[in-house]
């Protein structure tokens, strides 16, 4: 074997807080060969991030390392600054989470990148200007001699992440580490930037570290897999073994507990309860349309124009059913829940609730009849009062809406419900900020399900955590479903997610929807190039699969929702060129019985 | 409603007493205690609450006590070649141009001056609360309007205010706590709107409101104790503002009247006999700052106890 890029031996991180001294990285070894793609995988706080940091010297002020970092025989730990700062962004690059904290907001591109290149290769400013552009080329940026001249703010998330990457392999580096590059991203645009930095590393040979914790993003990009936890690595080995012959447990559960789009049922996971036949329809939304006015031009007097958030969006739900709505972000899957739950006022529609129309009612009525709908949010620690205990947390919907009842008997139903998501009734007195996120979800679903109510709403509920406790989350909500009956409305940017727990799913893309199927024929039959994008760029923890599979990817960016042409991105033949006119509204074709797709152009 | 049999473990944890959970508050104050700047001006303040109430009633001379024999006389301690007076051993803050026992003057000026700032404080925090969580959980106009009526007050001159006040309702105790509390409550109003206007975008916010509760629930059970930190750390810094503001006024002869007094008043006569009577200034003068000194240290612990990203 030739000499490994990076070696690392014995890579000791601890941390000083307040609260005492944090172990987050202990011990570990581990080289990286050249070229090759090394996945480190591994939950949330388990270290993977501090450890590539303290590798390249970016540690927080109160964290200290210790151990040996050799980068082509030269020892990087404490290394002087000036010494790393050769290496740093030249050979060994990184590339980050979030694109726009990492740019400098005030500069153009541009100027970045050919920073970059003027400090580490010492070239004249024409030259840098001629490799930039043919590096953004290479990241696929068209027009690269425009976008050179833009902010930051100006582009899109995936827009911004190329240019990281860009920035990052503008000097040929030996070593990428990409921490999380894609977790923040939709997921056709996750699989347009997998798909970039794979072509990359062909091209340019560069060692690749990946830190991720989806064993899906894992799966299709790498050769060699951590599994990390804790702070130490608990199983290495070649993706397939890994994937296929998982030795160590926590490897295993890591992988029962990703959703998989290929198998909505998997052994050992709470099944969803089968929809009854003649059950009653519960709720019927008919044409519901919520715009907001957003302020265009006009220096003295303001011009509106609507942000068509959600444009006539139809459907029904019955008495036990769950409904996924899948799409990605921007496209009104949240403004749609709010306004069916009347958190929003609705534009235009009808929301009919149990044969009541909602937006009739007034609002004393409209208060007592939230007895019957809750939501669940997406993030549990920030959908919590901080200065609540859980316990009034929990109470809270009873005491607005339930006010006779006694103390004592609220009290014994918090308990109640506590024992029935998995909480100790005994932590009826502490604060969100003591328990974990997955405790915190636990708790948001107990303050939905307290009053027993027939629907419930949930808004990403599983999106903000780890996938082992997804997973529980998961599984509580569809045991709660099996034994109280009520309906859900699942909203999620994942598609592996919403099979799992959807008897129908709804695809929304921008506002509408472009297809809305069985759970099966929504995997096995999609209709809509939309919707077969989607799929296509959902990954699944199966390397081979991940390797045989081309991808039918969706080129350019999202287009911007105030512009009336958007929406008819797959029907452009009725499309009217004017970004203010009235566009022709694709109608919904039903193809085949209960499987409705709306109008687009044939492929 | 029946309940479903508890299992044997849950009967059990029933029984056990519920976990006590740790606040955010509790946090905070765990974090105040173990500074040590702010923990010594709590208890330096506390001693000269302690000494405002108590020394005067333990001393042989009443406030208004004159005694034309010992004008203008130095503590005997006080160094330097100044008038002494037979008596002066008794008078340890020495006496004032007629005649008056320094030591209690200074602690009952203590008295007025604390109230005042604590009162003023008080009504300033009750309005300003009020106005401007209400200002900043409507939103849309209503907010706009409300926050405009704070501007067009902020605007108007404060001394000017207060001389018009004192004018046309006789000059009073109370009133000076009014125009006081009735200046200061604006910015307190505005730190509460801000702190609304993101407490509201909060999703525990949207929570309560699908869990049905009310607006004004929503306010008093989310929004204030959500403003609360900012709030506290706001009223330690505005106390040593007010008892400023107070001794301004009765520096200026339109606060606090004779033989009543307050620091304001013996700073203001103090300074006219600095030089032949420097003792008549430095006490209460001293007094003024080690008290507003305590409050900025108090405010600045309070700032970095609850100051979440110190978590």
């Amino acid at each position: 074997m030739s000499v490994p890029v990076l070696s690392v031996k014995n890579l000791d991180v601890r941390f000083r807080t307040p609260d005492g001294e944090v172990h987050a990285v202990k011990s570990v070894t581990f080289d990286v060969a050249e070229g090759e793609c090394l996945g480190v995988v591994g939950e949330s706080g388990s270290g993977k991030s501090q450890l590539f940091l303290a590798a390249v010297g970016l540690l927080a002020g109160n964290g200290r390392a210790t151990g040996n970092v050799v980068y082509r025989g030269q020892e990087l730990l404490n290394a002087p600054a000036k010494q790393l700062n050769n290496i740093r962004g030249s050979k060994i690059t990184m590339i980050f989470q979030d694109p726009l904290t990492s740019l400098t907001p005030h500069m153009r591109i541009g100027e970045q990148i050919i920073e970059t290149l003027v400090t580490h290769k010492k070239i004249d400013r024409r030259e840098a200007e001629r490799r930039t552009l043919a590096t953004l080329e290479l990241v696929r940026i068209s027009e690269g001699k425009r976008r050179m001249r833009q902010y930051p703010h100006e582009l899109s998330g995936g827009m911004r992440q190329r240019v990281m990457i860009a920035m990052a392999t503008v000097c040929g580096p030996d070593l990428l580490i990409a921490d999380e590059p894609t977790t923040a991203l939709d997921v056709t645009v996750q699989a347009q930037i997998l798909e970039i930095m794979r072509d990359l590393r062909k091209e340019l040979s560069t060692s690749i570290v990946l830190i991720s914790h989806d064993m899906g993003v894992i799966a299709s990009m790498c050769d060699r897999v951590q599994v990390m936890r804790h702070g130490e690595f608990v199983e290495t080995g070649p993706a397939d073994d890994i994937f296929y012959h998982p030795k160590h447990p926590y490897t295993q559960m890591l992988l029962d507990a990703m959703p998989r789009i290929d198998r909505p049922e998997r052994p050992g996971r709470i099944p969803l309860t089968p929809l009854p036949q003649a059950s009653p329809v519960l709720l019927q939304v008919e044409d519901v349309k919520v715009h907001f006015p957003i302020r265009t031009s006009g220096t003295i007097l303001p011009k509106y124009k609507p942000l068509r958030a959600v444009d006539g969006v139809s459907f029904t739900l019955k008495e036990g059913e769950t409904l996924g709505v899948v799409g990605e972000s921007g496209c009104g899957k949240s403004t749609l829940a709010r306004a069916v739950l009347r958190l929003l006022p609705s534009t235009a529609g009808m929301v009919v609730w149990a044969g009541r129309n909602l937006s009739e009612v007034d609002k004393n009525e409209l208060r007592r009849l939230r007895k019957e709908f809750q939501i669940v949010f997406q993030d549990p620690l920030a959908s919590l009062d901080p200065r609540m205990k859980i316990g009034e947390s929990i109470a809270e919907p009873v005491r607005s809406l339930e006010p006779e009842l006694p103390r004592a008997t609220v009290t014994e139903r918090v308990r109640e419900i506590m024992e029935k998501v998995g909480l100790d009734p005994a932590w009826i007195n502490r604060y969100p900020h003591e328990f974990s996120g997955g405790q915190n979800q636990r708790v948001g679903v107990a303050r939905a399900m307290i009053l027993r109510p027939r629907l419930i709403v949930c808004d990403e509920a599983v999106s903000a955590l780890d996938v082992s406790i997804q997973a529980q989350i998961i599984d509580l909500i569809l045991s709660l479903q099996a034994e109280f009956g009520m309906s859900l409305i699942f909203i999620s940017h994942d598609l592996s997610v919403v099979r799992q727990v959807s008897h129908r799913v709804m695809v929304l893309y921008l506002g509408r929807v472009v297809e809305l199927a069985s759970r099966d024929a929504i995997y096995k039959d999609a209709r809509h190039p939309y919707t077969k994008a989607l799929i296509s760029a959902v990954m699944v923890p199966d390397p081979k699969a991940e390797r045989a599979r081309t991808r039918r990817l969706l080129t350019g960016e999202l287009p911007s929702p105030l512009d009336t042409r958007s929406a008819l991105m797959f029907l452009r033949s009725k499309r009217i060129d004017d970004p203010d006119a009235e566009q022709y509204v694709p109608r919904l074709i039903e193809v085949a019985p209960g499987h409705f797709v709306a109008e687009h152009d044939s492929a | 409603m029946v309940r479903a049999p508890a299992t044997p473990t849950a009967q059990l944890m029933e029984r056990a007493q519920a976990v006590k959970g740790r606040s955010l508050l509790a946090d905070a104050r765990r974090r105040l205690f173990r500074n040590k700047a702010a923990v010594a001006s709590m208890a330096l303040l506390a001693l000269i609450a302690l000494l405002a109430v108590f020394a005067p009633l333990t001393s042989p001379y009443a406030f208004t006590d004159q005694d034309y024999n010992t004008i203008s006389c130095a503590p005997q301690w006080w160094p330097g070649d100044l008038p002494r007076c037979r008596a002066s051993g008794a008078h340890w803050f020495g006496t004032d141009a007629v005649g008056r026992d320094l030591f209690v003057r200074t602690l009952y000026g203590a008295r007025v001056s604390l109230t005042v700032g604590v009162v003023a404080t008080f009504v300033s925090l009750m309005i300003g609360v009020l106005y401007g969580a209400v200002s900043g959980f409507a939103g849309g106009r209503t907010d706009a309007i409300m926050m405009r009526i704070v501007d067009i007050l902020y605007s108007l001159p404060f001394i000017f205010m207060v001389i018009v006040l004192m004018v046309v309702f006789n000059q009073n105790f109370v009133l000076l706590f009014v125009a006081i509390g009735a200046v200061s409550w604006l910015t307190m109003a505005r730190i509460v709107r801000g702190q609304t206007l993101s407490a509201k975008q909060k999703e525990f916010v949207e929570a309560a409101r699908a869990a049905g509760v009310g607006p004004f629930g929503i306010i008093r059970r989310h929004i204030v104790p959500n403003v609360v930190g900012p709030v506290i750390v706001y009223v330690t810094l505005t106390i040593p503002g007010v008892i400023l503001a107070e001794s301004f006024l009765s520096f200026l002869g339109l606060g606090i009247r004779e033989p009543f007094t307050s620091w304001g008043v013996l700073i203001s006569e103090g300074a006219g006999q600095m030089e032949t009577a420097p003792w008549a200034l430095v006490f209460p003068a001293g007094f003024m700052a080690l008290t507003l000194f305590c409050f900025n240290f108090i405010g600045d612990g309070l700032r970095d106890a609850l100051d979440p990203k110190d978590r």
